[in-house]
């Protein structure tokens, strides 16, 4: 009997493992939209790339090729009034919380209808209404703050969750200890996303940290959560579930997503650079990619052909090729734009700006 | 007109804010249970309970962005440091996030938090403890620097501060807490940001200064008088906003000025304020203006020590001398 049982047991998971839509309790048209999805964060970024490399992207600019799934798998399951918050290799995140494409390239090309208006750029990339809390330049300096919207949904008491992502690097930092503490501490429902892809900038996290990802919450009393960030439907189902729980009460969570990127650090950097070889790179591409692994899934399921495969790259080229052709159209922003939202309240008495100029004078 | 301390003030403005506004709440080392490492929160728990009145753990960084982000969530959080001391710990947080926000995000989310706390030398807490912390904040656009020097500015200008939808670095005087003065009993009692106070009337010259410091110039000018010169002194009361135009007016009238600072000479506030009224009032001007700052070097502990450290009236009185050319 009891043989029989395991033999069964067996057999089921068995069949899950070659039924990895059931396993997660995604549907093929949902795991469809996630391999449109993941298309046009890819596309995007390349046309980002291209961008940069004829000038029409300035500064810094960190691309997310690659890490697709850890995108498209953490943010599509949440509800639009949750809120997302990252550090600055979050343009497609941007995407998958909402904003639209034209919107984020807008903002990565200078120009005034870019999300923030041109006065962001790559790293601060805004928008309230999707809930899309930026955007920020200084490693780890996001933690905190996404701990005090989490602060804020429990004194207010919502049903909405704050979501964080940050690099490996990031757990180094001081503040990510902090924050963890006091979300542990007063019980926030704050998710807190590593999106490990071992290298902070040109550093493996095996060289800067004695102990492994999935220890760093461990002394705050925060349960840690080691996820395939490669794979979008394991991801997906994940937060899901996660997010669900956190929205119960379930109180913080820390959740190691391993991933990889395919492009150097920065724009600076070469794909593979002096700290991690070629080769290492081309394994990953073609053991790792998010969009091939769920390529092979839907493909096996009958879900995806060849044909319908190109028909769906070649709509996310498109979009990627309209959102460049609105950055381009898109004006810069005006001159007087240099003086406005510094404070959001000009107060009648007393100056503000300090510079001598007649605009700040005129601003103020 | 009641009168009080300068920490009772602090404390009305407090509650009547909190209990304005459920959005208000107070975070800080030792502000709940303790009641206040100066007592400046004192009852507050009672009143509000701890959900708004909220001991932090000794993470001055965690709890400053933590505001922040509440902030941009849309709560108005008053961020207590026990002193300003401990805040360049935070101030990453203050500069980079609550200053920056705004203007980055292109206007999507403003920043209504105030980061309170004492500022300044107290007696004889030596150098980590006892530093004039204003000029870091003023210096960045985006942020306002407040610095009460009495009981009355002290509530006015707090409320003004909780109010106002930018970030606000307000900043105490240690030493002034027990200091008592009268405040309006008006319930709605704000002194509106930008608004510079003539604490004294003269016309031989203008001692300018903010915080507490005005009680030093106000110590000088009463000296000052018996040798029958009459000093303007000047209390800024903000430096961002700052009232140029109260500035330009007395040395004007006066043409002599002296900067008086609690803070080190180079970048201070003294240095801003100098310069501007060179480039705007010059032909009004009838000696080179002086500042009195603390002395550039880190604050001894020794008492004598100390005390020559500190600007001083007598600093102020030979400073006027020189700008009377007596």
């Amino acid at each position: 009997m009891a043989e029989t049982k395991t033999k069964t047991k067996a057999k089921e998971k068995s069949a899950k493992k070659n039924d990895p839509l059931g396993q997660h309790g995604i549907s093929g048209e949902l795991a469809l939209d996630l391999m449109r999805d993941m298309l046009l964060y890819r596309r995007f970024e390349e046309k980002a790339e291209e961008a940069y490399a004829i000038g029409k992207i300035g500064g810094f600019c960190h691309l997310h090729i690659g890490q697709e799934a850890a995108a498209a798998g953490s943010i599509k399951p949440l509800r639009r009034d949750d809120y997302v918050m990252s550090a600055y290799r979050e343009h497609t995140q941007a995407l998958a919380k909402g904003v639209h494409p034209n919107a984020v390239m807008a903002e990565l090309y200078g120009r005034k209808d870019g999300a923030s208006g041109g006065k962001g750029g790559s790293m601060h990339i805004f928008d309230a209404e999707c809930r899309f809390m930026g955007g920020h330049g200084i490693v780890g300096g996001q933690v905190p703050l996404a701990t005090g919207i989490g602060w804020k949904i429990k004194y207010k008491g919502e049903d909405t969750v704050s979501l964080v992502f940050m690099g490996d690097a990031a757990v180094n930092q001081g503040g990510f200890h902090e924050a963890l503490n006091m979300a542990a501490v007063w019980q926030l429902p704050c998710i807190f996303v590593v999106e490990n892809n071992e290298y902070g900038m040109g550093t493996a996290f095996s060289r800067v940290s004695r102990t492994d990802m999935a220890t760093k919450s461990t002394p705050h009393g925060i349960p840690a959560h080691s996820v395939d960030g490669q794979d979008v439907l394991a991801t997906y189902a994940f937060f899901r579930d996660l997010a669900d729980k956190v929205r119960q009460g379930a109180g913080p969570q820390f959740v190691d997503l391993q991933t990889y990127r395919f492009r150097g650090h920065s724009m600076s950097d070469p794909v593979s650079g002096t700290y991690r070889s070629v080769e290492e790179v081309e394994q990953a591409k073609h053991e790792r990619d998010p969009i091939a692994i769920l390529r092979d899934v839907l493909m096996k399921a009958g879900l995806l052909d060849q044909a319908t495969l190109e028909d769906m790259d070649a709509e996310a080229r498109e979009l990627s090729a309209e959102a460049a052709d609105f950055a381009d159209a898109s004006p810069l922003p005006g001159p007087e734009a240099l003086y406005t939202n510094v404070w959001a309240e000009i107060n009648p008495n007393g100056r503000l700006f300090f510079d001598g100029r007649p605009e700040s004078e005129e601003a103020s | 007109m009641a009168v009080m301390t300068y920490r009772e003030a602090l404390n009305e403005a407090l509650r009547e804010e909190m209990a304005r506004d459920p959005d208000v709440f107070l975070m800080g080392e030792e502000v709940a249970e303790y009641d206040g490492a100066y007592k400046v929160s004192k009852g507050l728990l009672a009143e509000f309970g701890e959900q708004r009145v909220v001991d932090s753990p000794i993470s001055e960084l965690g709890f400053t962005g933590l505001g922040v982000g509440a902030a941009m969530a849309g709560l108005r959080p008053v961020i207590e440091f026990m002193t300003f001391n401990f805040a360049f710990l935070a101030i990453d947080q203050v500069i980079n996030s609550a200053a920056k926000m705004y203007y980055m995000s292109e206007g999507q989310f403003p920043m209504p938090i105030v980061f309170r706390g004492p500022t300044g030398a107290a007696l004889q807490l030596s150098a980590q403890h006892s530093q004039a912390c204003e000029t870091y904040y003023s210096h960045a656009p985006g942020c306002k620097v407040v610095t009460p020097g009495t009981p009355a500015d002290a509530k006015g200008l707090l409320k003004a501060a909780i109010r106002d939808n930018d970030p606000v670095a307000f900043m105490e005087g240690e030493l002034l807490y027990n200091f008592k003065g009268e405040v309006p009993d008006d319930d709605d009692f704000v002194i509106p940001l930008g608004v510079a106070d003539l604490k004294h009337e003269g016309g031989d010259v203008s001692i300018i200064t903010h915080g507490k410091m005005i009680h030093v110039a106000l110590q000088a000018a009463q000296k000052l008088e018996k040798e029958g010169i009459h000093a303007d002194v000047l209390d800024l009361r903000t430096i961002r906003p700052l009232d140029m135009d109260a500035i330009l007016e007395t040395v004007q009238k006066t043409n002599r000025a002296v900067y008086l600072e609690e803070g080190w000479p180079y970048a201070g506030t003294g240095a801003q304020i100098v310069s501007m009224i060179q480039e705007e009032a010059f032909d009004h001007l009838d000696a080179p203006i002086i500042r009195v700052t603390q002395a550039d070097v880190p604050m001894p502990y020794a008492k004598n020590l100390e005390m020559l450290a500190k600007p001083s009236a007598n600093h102020v009185i030979e400073a006027v001398n020189r700008v009377l050319y007596r």
